[in-house]
This record gives structure tokens, C-alpha cells and sequence, in this order.
């Protein structure tokens, strides 16, 4: 059914909410089946459900992509109490619908408990991971099935669609996104606007409009989940876009290796099409506007701009110089405006409720909210959305729940693999994209990466180098060869080959790799080794003076001995030392042969009375 | 696109010049007889801006900024400086790369001690055969010769450049990129009436001359150029010297 007009939309809008509000008082079931629930097993749940469910209509079953707290998943949620059940197996289903969907009983055993308190919280409005975010792009994913229309619908979907085709003209949204000081979430932080406005300005018949999904940065997905959890978001803003720009072309460029991805942004144009929002004459506004799936190979430097246009132009994804603008002359020689993933997905937003209300939110220079990877060693792993500025002590602590196992909080890597890691005394530092550049890191597209005080910041830097030399294009001589020569001091500093003159000669060869290269992946490529030098010089130091690795992380420099005193000669580490270099008998404690100890960390693992010391 | 005749005035070290709009910088300053040290840039073939030799500092407005010349595309007013103190010690460092990467090179060990850059402060690479990926073959036998019988493959530290999955069928063993390399890294030899690319391990059995009788040129080649310029089949009979006199 192909909608004509705005008031079709509505009248389809009124049909889908009148069917729900039949339903409202009905039990409902959701379930996250995102990327971050799949691993842990929700596709299992999904089928325990469809199988206790049956075609029974009197439990409406929902699955949606990510909520967010992927630390706990599968996460199902029932409705319409709230209720929020945590690490689901297809064994608790039964349960879940003959006592909570059936009774309204709670089962305690699923529900998250407050580490501080040890209380268990039944609402998930309640929990603390959730409670100081400020989730307008990202919150939706849970009250949406992807592969279905209706449910971006029943949210407001496409109501910023028709206020910009039918109430604004190009220019004035050009200026409603420009006012609303809306950054690229990408990586660059460029003013979306500006982008804008000068690829509406360049001339050129033909113009293309360009979402960038390839992400790529280890340990970060926020694009991929908001791509795979809410696709219709981020075709609207195109939409848009395209409309603002003066577009009738555009293309998603999603990595392959993103096949829920792919999957989903498929399935949104395809409905979106039938319906009306893409294709000849949006909703009889007499626009066209088609748009396409570009899969990419995995490169990733590809998720550079100029890269990624020649990708889509059949060519090896490789930076190329902008001397001249992407928005005068970008895929095919044709002005072309790029943006990212998030970035499209907040111009609905800003469309529908205004400049001021976006420019309302956030710091001076970074408005809005701004979804985050949180990962590594933090109690509450997941996808977080905040305001800017926030600090990063807030987020970590209130949100990501501390660092586990009672460790100390050491750094925090922000802005992706070329990011930097900021130390522990910054950490009331407001995150946006001004203050995270000062401290020598960057907003990057959202990565955040924990460390503790079990983290070596020389490994860190090694092996964030080891994958920039990996992933850079290699045509640039100072970023190839750059990286290459950075990895291979960093090697020999961890392997206690480290001397006099290494810090030194990373800042330079770090220096140089940053000026000389083309584009922003050499650019920015020093970031680890350069920021970890500033905050954590005493390491490297310890490294190259004392052959010593503080953080008992780099093998050649540590040694494993065990504590006569505290040794209980139970025998455990002598059974699974793999070199048999543990000796001692009952009653007698061990003692490890150095010569034969490969320092695999075996027998600190097992020791149950932790008698196994690392110095 | 923009008027290619446009004059525009501009400084490079100081000194008025002029130039197209556009016109890449670096022919511009080597044509005024500045001294820019490059490697992957070749008048016949477009820009790369891989090796990253030829960078200068370009103040335009208010913003200084370093920048490869070779595709930097020159306009009005601009202020170019050749030889800054950041300018040479990105230079000095690269030539460090390219020395590890092309130890025998002579065109690097010119400009390195030019330079003042004795050696790489870093392990030569193992497997050095003087390449130093500036793409210069790659592109000429794409762009001039419009053979496509090698590319860049694999990227990173690994990058290198080859012809398809190894196999250099498509390589018509002109020649061309061993004419255009800059370390002298891909060599051509001729035993009998074969040629040999050594490089992309390509031989290719030599036409003799119908006169002379001396092999002059690879069969494969002749006719994918009777093919591609729809000459008549008989057209390379004579090798050059015979068709020379011949025509006297």
C-alpha cells in the first residue's frame, strides 16, 4: 500500500495505534535478538518461545534488536509492567510465561540486583545502567521489531519526513541542522550543517547522499546495533538530507560482516519503498529519492569518506586527498554529502521537535546525546547513550558500574583503535569532542575502552599500533611504514629489548606519521602511543631502565614465584603447569623452575589460595 | 569543471609565480626550478601522493598546513614553503623508510644525503628488493599503456604489487614499468627471442623481423597493439630500423 499524501500517512499512523490500543491491556513478551544477546544465546531463547507461544493470540511476542545492557543478555522484557529479566535461557521460558505472563508473578532469580544495595529491581526504567542516560536515539530499538514498518510507525516514525517536505523548504532545514550545532558522530566532528549546506550549494545536476556504516573500530557497535535495531530512523534522516541537499540518489554502505545489518536497513527500504517513503514522489510531495546498499569488504580504513566513495566506485578502498571537497566533488565527481550512521538517525529529531530544543542539550560546542560502546574492564558492558559532557567518571562508575573484581580503574581509551587513553585523574573530564581532543584522545564514532590496573599501557599501545599497521591502506609512506617502525619499538620495549632514546623516538616517529600522511587513519594513528606516553611515561620508563613490566602483563619481564608462606602444596598448579616446570610434594610447598616457566599465568589461575605472586 | 586557463599569481619561498588555476604544485615549482626531492611523481601519469617526498607548507588565509605538492592543485594568493624545519624533519624520516625498503636505490641514496640522513635508524626489511610501492608501475600500465597487468594488493605493512593472483597473463612485457621505476627495482631481460620481465616473472617469446631476422619484439605484444589501434595483421612485420629504412 503506496501512501499518496500526508494525510494517508496519518490515517495508516491512526489504523496501527487504534490496533494497539485494542491490545494494550494485553500481555506482552519482548526480546532482545540484537548482535550482543544473539552471542549470548537469544536466537535459542526466540525459538522457546515460539514453540511455548504457539499461535496462542492472547500474548503478543516481540523481538527487537539492541537494548543496550548486552552485560546481561538475553534480556526479555514484560509488558506492560516493565518487568526486566536478565541472562534468559530457553529453560526459563516455561517459567516466564506460566508465573509472569500468565500469574503477573515475578520470577526474583531473573531479575538484575543492585551490586550496592543487593536488592533485586524488577523495572527496567529502575536499573542505574540506564537511569542517568538520555536515550532519544537509541531508546527506541526496544519498542521496535525491525522488520516491521508498523513499529516505527506506532513510534512517530516519519513525522519529521512530512514537516520537511511539506512545511520547511531546503534551505530553511539546511539552517534548522546547522542551528542545532549537530556534529558528525563519525569521527571528525565536522557540523553537519555546514557539510550540508555546501553540498546543496555545489553545482551539479546529479548529487548523492552517502550513510557510513563500515565502524570497524574493535570492541565499538553502536552504529551497527542502531543500523540492525532501528533502521527507519536513520533512511528518514537521509531522506531528509537528500531532500535539504538536493539528492535523489543515495547509498548505505554497510560492512559485510554486519549480516543482521545488512539485513535489516534491506528490509527498511524495501518497506519503505512500498510505502512510499522512498522512491518516485515521496508521498505525492513530488520528490524522488532512491537508495541502495553498498556491502563493504571489511577494510578498516574503508570508513574514511574518500575511501569509502571509491569503494562504492568498484575501486580498493583508498583515502584520496580532499583538497577539493567530497560536497563539490565526491562519489563519481559528483557533490556528495557522507555522513554516519547516528548523525542521520538525529536529524529526525532535530526536524521534529527544533534547533532549540537539540542546541538545549549537551555542552557549547557538542549538542545532543551521544550513544557510546563501553567495554573492557567494566562491570556494565554495553551501548550507553548520554549527554554530552557528561564525565567520564559518571559514565564509567554510574553507569558502566565500576570496575570489576574490586580492581582499581586505570584508563580509558576513547575515540576507537587511533584513540587515546586518558588516565584516572581525568576523569572528570566532560566528554565532547573539544575536551576529549585536548587531553590528546578524540570523540572518534564512541568507543570506550576500560582499563584497570591489570593493564600494561606499553601492550596497549602495541597492540593498538599493531592493528593500525594492519589496517592502514599502505600507500602513504609515513603511515605505513610509520606504524610499522612505532609496532616494532613498542615489540621490543615489551620483550625488555627497550633502551635509552625509544620514548624519544617514538614522539618523533609518531610526530611524523601524524604530519606526513594523507588522511585522518595516519592522522590520528599515534594517538595510543603518543597519549600513553604522556599519562604513563613511568611504564615505558619501567620497560627500558628496569626490564620491568609494572602491570605483571608483558611475559619477557615477569617472573611467577610462589609464596612459601601462603603456598598450601594442594598440588593444582603442579598438575597444570603445561612444562611440568612446577616440582614440590605434599605437605611441601612448590617452587617453579625459571628456566622451564613459559609464563602463561596457569598457575596463578588455578591457585586457589593466590600463593602465585607476578613481579 | 573549473576554466583550466585561468592564471593565478602566487609565492613559492618567497617568489612571485604563476600558474593555471589548478595545475598541480609540484611541476609548477619544478618548472620554475625549485628543488622539491619526489619519487612517485611522473609527468605522464596522474597524481598519487604516495611516497610523501615532495611535501611543503602552504599558508592559505590563515592556515598553514602540510601537504603533499604533487596533488596539491595551486590557487591564488596561496604562500608555499619548500624547505621548512617540519618540512625537512618529515623528509629526513621518510627517507629513513624508503632506505630500509630500497637500501641499494641510488636515486634515494642521492637524496638522503642530500639530506643528511645517513641510514635508517631501523632494521633494513628483510625481504628488501628496492620497492617502495609509489605505484608508478601500477600506473602506467593502467593509465598509459592500459594493459592492467598488475595492481597494489593486501594492505598495511603487507601491501605489495603484483599481477592478479599471481598470474601476469594480462602483462604484455612492454616494458614500461621498468622504465618508469624510480629504485630500478623491476628489471627486463632478453636471452635469444625471449623477454623476460623478472619482476611479474613474465616471458614472452620475440617476433623476428621478416628483413633482418632479429627478434625485436614480444608476438603478444605486437598483436594486443594491432588489436587495441585496429592496425592491418602485418603491420609489425619489420622491426623498427628495418621499417625505418625501408620507408627511405
Amino acid at each position: 500500500m503506496r501512501l499518496k499524501s500526508p494525510d494517508e500517512l496519518e490515517r495508516a499512523r491512526t489504523r496501527i495505534l487504534e490496533e494497539r490500543k485494542a491490545q494494550e491491556a494485553k500481555k506482552r513478551v519482548v526480546l532482545c535478538t540484537g548482535t550482543g544477546c544473539r552471542g549470548a544465546g537469544a536466537l535459542e531463547v526466540f525459538d522457546a518461545f515460539k514453540k511455548e507461544l504457539g499461535h496462542q493470540s492472547v500474548v503478543e511476542f516481540k523481538s527487537t534488536c539492541c537494548h543496550g545492557f548486552c552485560e546481561r543478555g538475553p534480556i526479555t522484557i514484560i509488558e506492560p509492567m516493565g518487568i526486566f529479566y536478565q541472562g534468559v535461557t530457553p529453560e526459563h521460558v516455561p517459567q516466564i510465561i506460566a508465573e509472569t505472563v500468565t500469574k503477573g508473578r515475578v520470577i526474583e532469580d531473573l531479575l538484575y540486583q543492585d551490586p550496592a544495595t543487593g536488592k533485586a529491581i524488577p523495572a527496567e526504567k529502575e536499573i542505574p545502567f540506564y537511569k542517568k542516560q538520555q536515550r532519544l536515539v537509541f531508546g527506541h530499538n526496544r519498542y521496535i521489531d525491525p522488520t516491521r514498518i508498523e513499529d516505527y510507525l506506532a513510534i512517530g516514525g516519519y513525522t519529521a519526513l512530512v514537516k520537511a517536505l511539506f512545511h520547511m523548504s531546503p534551505d530553511q532545514i539546511v539552517a534548522e541542522v546547522k542551528r542545532s550545532g549537530l556534529r558528525g558522530r563519525g569521527g571528525g566532528g565536522f557540523p553537519a550543517g555546514r557539510k550540508w549546506e555546501s553540498c546543496r550549494r555545489a553545482h551539479g545536476d546529479i548529487k548523492y547522499v552517502i550513510c557510513n556504516c563500515d565502524e570497524g573500530d574493535p570492541g565499538a557497535y553502536m552504529d551497527r546495533s542502531l543500523t540492525e535495531g532501528n533502521p527507519h530512523s536513520v533512511l528518514e534522516g537521509m531522506i531528509i538530507g537528500a531532500y535539504a541537499i538536493g539528492a535523489h540518489e543515495g547509498y548505505v554502505y554497510v560492512r559485510n560482516e554486519y549480516p543482521l545489518a545488512v539485513e535489516n536497513v534491506g528490509i527498511a527500504i524495501e518497506q519503505a519503498t512500498r510505502m512510499g517513503f522512498l522512491g518516485k514522489d515521496i508521498l505525492g510531495s513530488g520528490f524522488d529519492f532512491t537508495l541502495v546498499i553498498n556491502k563493504g569488504g571489511g577494510a578498516f580504513v574503508a570508513g574514511e569518506s574518500s575511501a569509502l566513495m571509491a569503494s562504492i566506485e568498484g575501486y580498493v578502498a583508498e583515502p584520496r586527498a580532499k583538497h577539493i571537497h567530497m560536497t563539490e566533488s565526491g562519489l563519481w565527481q559528483r557533490p556528495t554529502d557522507l555522513n554516519n550512521v547516528e548523525t542521520w538517525a538525529n536529524v529526525p529529531l532535530i526536524i521534529e521537535k527544533g534547533s532549540d530544543w537539540y542546541g538545549s542539550i549537551g555542552t557549547q560546542g557538542s549538542k545532543g546525546t551521544k550513544i557510546f560502546s563501553l567495554v573492557g574492564k567494566i562491570n556494565n558492558t554495553g551501548l550507553i547513550e548520554v549527554p554530552m559532557g557528561m564525565t567520564l567518571r559518571e559514565i564509567v562508575y554510574d553507569i558502566g558500574g565500576g570496575i570489576p573484581g574490586g580492581k582499581r580503574f586505570k584508563a580509558v581509551q576513547t575515540g576507537g583503535p587511533s584513540g587515546g587513553c586518558i588516565p584516572e585523574r581525568l576523569l572528570d573530564l566532560p566528554v565532547d569532542f573539544d575536551e576529549l581532543t585536548k587531553v590528546g584522545s578524540m570523540m572518534g564514532s564512541g568507543g570506550m575502552i576500560v582499563m584497570d590496573e591489570s593493564t600494561c599501557m606499553v601492550d596497549v599501545a602495541k597492540y593498538f599500533t599493531h592493528f593500525l599497521k594492519d589496517e592502514s591502506c599502505g600507500k602513504c609512506t609515513s603511515c605505513r611504514d610509520g606504524t610499522l617502525r612505532m609496532y616494532e619499538v613498542l615489540d621490543a620495549i615489551t620483550k625488555g629489548k627497550g633502551k635509552e632514546g625509544d620514548i624519544e623516538f617514538l614522539q618523533e616517529l609518531g610526530w611524523v606519521t601524524s604530519e606526513a600522511s594523507l588522511c585522518a587513519l595516519g592522522g590520528s594513528a599515534p594517538n595510543p602511543v603518543l597519549s600513553t606516553i604522556r599519562y604513563f611515561r613511568d611504564e615505558y620508563e619501567a620497560h627500558i631502565r628496569e626490564k620491568r613490566c609494572p602491570a605483571g602483563v608483558c611475559p619477557a619481564l615477569i617472573t611467577y614465584t610462589i609464596d612459601p608462606e601462603a603456598c598450601i602444596a594442594c598440588g593444582k598448579c603442579r598438575k597444570e603447569c603445561p612444562t611440568e616446570a612446577i616440582a614440590g610434594e605434599k605437605k611441601v610447598p612448590h617452587e617453579i623452575d625459571q628456566a622451564k616457566c613459559i609464563k602463561c599465568g596457569t598457575c596463578r589461575e588455578v591457585c586457589p589460595v593466590d600463593a602465585v605472586k607476578v613481579k | 569543471m573549473m576554466s583550466e586557463k585561468e592564471l593565478v599569481r602566487f609565492q613559492i619561498d618567497g617568489i612571485e609565480v604563476e600558474a593555471a588555476k589548478g595545475q598541480m604544485l609540484l611541476p609548477v615549482a619544478l618548472g620554475y626550478g625549485f628543488e622539491i626531492p619526489h619519487l612517485c611523481h611522473h609527468e605522464a601519469v596522474s597524481p598519487y601522493a604516495s611516497c610523501r617526498l615532495c611535501l611543503v607548507e602552504v599558508t592559505k588565509g590563515n592556515r598553514t598546513s602540510m601537504t603533499t605538492s604533487c596533488n596539491y592543485p595551486v590557487d591564488a594568493g596561496i604562500e608555499v614553503a619548500t624547505s621548512t624545519e617540519n618540512v625537512q624533519r618529515c623528509r629526513r624520516m621518510i627517507l629513513e623508510f624508503l632506505l630500509a625498503r630500497a637500501p641499494h636505490a641510488e636515486t634515494i641514496l642521492t637524496i638522503a644525503r642530500e639530506a643528511g640522513v645517513e641510514g635508517p635508524r631501523f632494521p633494513v626489511i628483510e625481504e628488501a628488493d628496492d620497492c617502495i610501492l609509489c605505484g608508478l608501475c601500477e600506473r602506467v600500465c593502467r593509465e598509459v599503456v592500459g594493459a592492467n597487468a598488475i595492481s597494489f594488493i593486501n594492505r598495511g605493512d603487507r601491501r605489495d604489487v603484483r599481477p592478479p593472483f599471481g598470474d601476469p597473463v594480462a602483462c604484455i612485457a612492454c616494458g614500461a614499468c621498468v622504465y618508469i621505476c624510480p629504485t630500478d627495482c623491476i628489471k627486463m631481460e632478453e636471452h635469444g627471442d625471449e623477454r623476460t620481465i623478472i619482476r611479474w616473472k613474465r616471458t614472452l617469446k620475440m617476433q623476428p623481423c621478416q628483413s633482418c631476422g632479429r627478434p625485436f619484439a614480444p608476438l603478444f605484444q605486437l598483436n594486443w597493439i594491432i588489436d587495441k589501434a585496429h592496425l592491418p595483421k602485418d603491420f609489425y612485420a619489420l622491426c623498427p630500423v628495418c621499417r625505418q629504412a625501408k620507408k627511405r
